[in-house]
C-alpha cells in the first residue's frame, strides 16, 4: 500500500483550540507564524487581550487566537499597518454583530 | 491550459504604471479578501487577483509576459513554447494555476545543485472546512483534499495533494477552529511537521439560524393553535420533538427548548419563534369563519399600540 492510500484511510482527530483554556505567547505565535514581538505589539494595539499577569505569563483563551489569526491574513494581504488592523477588525465585528441581529432579529 | 489575462483580472490597461497596478491590487485585494468579503466567489478571486499581481508587480515577470503579445484571450487554450524550461524561479512553493506555474516554474529554494544540510521545523497550515449544520450533532469524519509543499531530499519544494480525514468533534460550532498537531508542512531534514489547523463554518440551513450556542426555528403556527394552545411535533438538528405551544401564544413569541442548541459544555438552547399562519378565505365556508370572528371580536383592535 503507497503512502498515500494508508493517509487517505487514517482518521485524524485534533482539538479544538478555542476550548482549550490556555494559550501561551510563543503557542499564539506560532500557530501564527510570526515573531513573539508581533503578538506582544497586537495586545498593545488592544487587538487581543490576555489573561493572567505580566508579560512572560500572558494565557490567552483560545478565541483570541482566532482574531490573531485574521489579524495576520489582514496585515499581510492588504498592507495595513496594526491600527488599520485593529480598525478594520472593529468594524467586522459590529458587521457580523449587525448581520447575526438581521438573521435572528429576536436574539437580542 | 488556459490562457490568463492578467491584465484584465486586475482591470487595468496594458501600459498601467506600476503605481496604478499597485492601486487596483489593494482595492481588488479589499473587495474580495476572504475575511473582509461575503461575496461567494471572494476566495477564489482573491487568489486570481494575487497570481496576477505577483507577475504584474514583478518587472521581470511582467516583461516576460508582455512578450506574449497582446493578441490573446482569456481562457484561450495556451500551449508553452518548448524552449521555455522554467525561465526564472518563482521563490517558494506556490499556489498559482498551471499557467503561471508554466510561464514561471514552481522554483527550487538554493538551486537544485547545492545540498545544505540544515534542519527546519514545517510551517503551520491553514484551511477551512465548511460542514452541515446538523454535524454538530453527531461525530462525523469528513475528508479534505489539501496542496501542500513538501521538501524533497534536496530540499526542492514540490506541492502534494493530500488527502485527510478527519474527526469533526461533536458540539463544534462555526469560527472554531482544529488543530491537528503534526498534519502541517513538512519540516526540513529532521524539523517537526507544522501543525495544520481547520477553521469550522456551517452551510447555510433552510430552517435552522445559529446564534452563538443557540439554534432558531421559525414555527409556523394556525390562528386556533396560537390562541388555544397546542401540542405539536417541530423538528430540531437532533431529530423531532413534541412542543406545547402555551394559550395566547402571540407571533414572535419564543419557545425555549433548553438544552437542544449546539451539544457543547454547556449545550446551547433552541428557540422556535412562534409565526401565526393564515389559512386562506378561499371558499363561502372558510369566508363565513372569518367573518364570524371579525364580529365576535368587533372591539379587538390589533393596530391598539399605533395610537390610531
Amino acid at each position: 500500500m503507497s503512502r498515500k492510500d494508508r493517509e487517505y484511510e487514517a482518521v485524524l482527530s485534533g482539538v479544538i483550540v478555542e476550548e482549550q483554556s490556555a494559550l501561551t505567547l510563543i503557542e499564539v505565535s506560532r500557530a501564527c507564524a510570526v515573531e513573539v514581538e508581533w503578538v506582544v505589539e497586537l495586545v498593545h494595539e488592544g487587538v487581543i487581550e490576555p489573561g493572567g499577569g505580566q508579560q512572560p505569563d500572558w494565557i490567552f483563551p483560545g478565541r483570541q487566537l482566532r482574531r490573531a489569526l485574521t489579524a495576520r491574513r489582514l496585515q499581510q494581504d492588504l498592507g495595513l499597518n496594526l491600527a488599520g488592523v485593529a480598525l478594520a477588525l472593529q468594524l467586522l465585528d459590529e458587521i457580523a454583530e449587525l448581520r447575526q441581529r438581521l438573521e435572528v432579529p429576536d436574539s437580542k | 491550459m488556459q490562457f490568463k489575462d492578467y491584465y484584465q483580472t486586475m482591470g487595468v490597461a496594458r501600459d498601467a504604471t506600476p503605481d496604478d497596478i499597485k492601486r487596483a491590487y489593494r482595492k481588488l485585494a479589499r473587495k474580495y479578501h476572504p475575511d473582509v468579503s461575503k461575496e461567494p466567489e471572494a476566495e477564489a478571486r482573491f487568489k486570481e487577483v494575487g497570481e496576477a499581481y505577483e507577475v504584474l508587480r514583478d518587472p521581470d515577470k511582467r516583461a516576460a509576459y508582455d512578450q506574449l503579445g497582446a493578441d490573446w484571450k482569456s481562457g484561450q487554450e495556451f500551449r508553452p513554447p518548448p524552449e521555455w524550461g522554467a525561465r526564472s524561479a518563482a521563490a517558494g512553493p506556490t499556489d498559482f494555476s498551471d499557467f503561471f506555474e508554466a510561464l514561471y516554474g514552481r522554483g527550487t529554494p538554493g538551486g537544485s545543485g547545492e545540498r545544505t544540510r540544515f534542519n527546519l521545523n514545517g510551517e503551520d497550515q491553514h484551511a477551512r472546512l465548511v460542514i452541515n449544520l446538523e454535524d454538530a450533532w453527531k461525530e462525523t469524519t469528513q475528508t479534505l483534499t489539501l496542496r501542500s509543499p513538501e521538501f524533497d531530499e534536496q530540499g526542492r519544494v514540490t506541492l502534494r495533494e493530500r488527502t485527510l480525514n478527519v474527526r469533526i468533534p461533536r458540539g463544534v460550532r462555526p469560527g472554531q477552529h482544529i488543530r491537528l498537531a503534526g498534519q502541517g508542512a513538512s519540516g526540513i531534514g529532521d524539523g517537526k511537521r507544522g501543525d495544520l489547523y481547520l477553521e469550522i463554518g456551517f452551510r447555510q440551513h433552510p430552517l435552522y439560524r445559529i446564534k452563538d450556542l443557540d439554534v432558531y426555528l421559525d414555527l409556523p403556527l394556525a390562528p386556533w393553535e396560537a390562541a388555544l394552545g397546542a401540542s405539536l411535533k417541530l423538528p430540531t438538528p437532533d431529530g423531532t420533538v413534541e412542543l406545547k405551544v402555551p394559550p395566547d401564544t402571540p407571533a414572535g413569541r419564543k419557545l425555549r427548548l433548553k438544552g437542544r442548541g449546539i451539544p457543547a459544555n454547556p449545550p446551547g438552547d433552541f428557540y422556535a419563534v412562534a409565526q401565526i399562519a393564515l389559512p386562506p378565505a378561499s371558499d363561502p365556508a372558510a369566508t363565513a369563519v372569518y367573518r364570524q370572528m371579525s364580529e365576535h371580536f368587533h372591539a379587538y383592535n390589533p393596530r391598539a399600540g399605533l395610537g390610531v
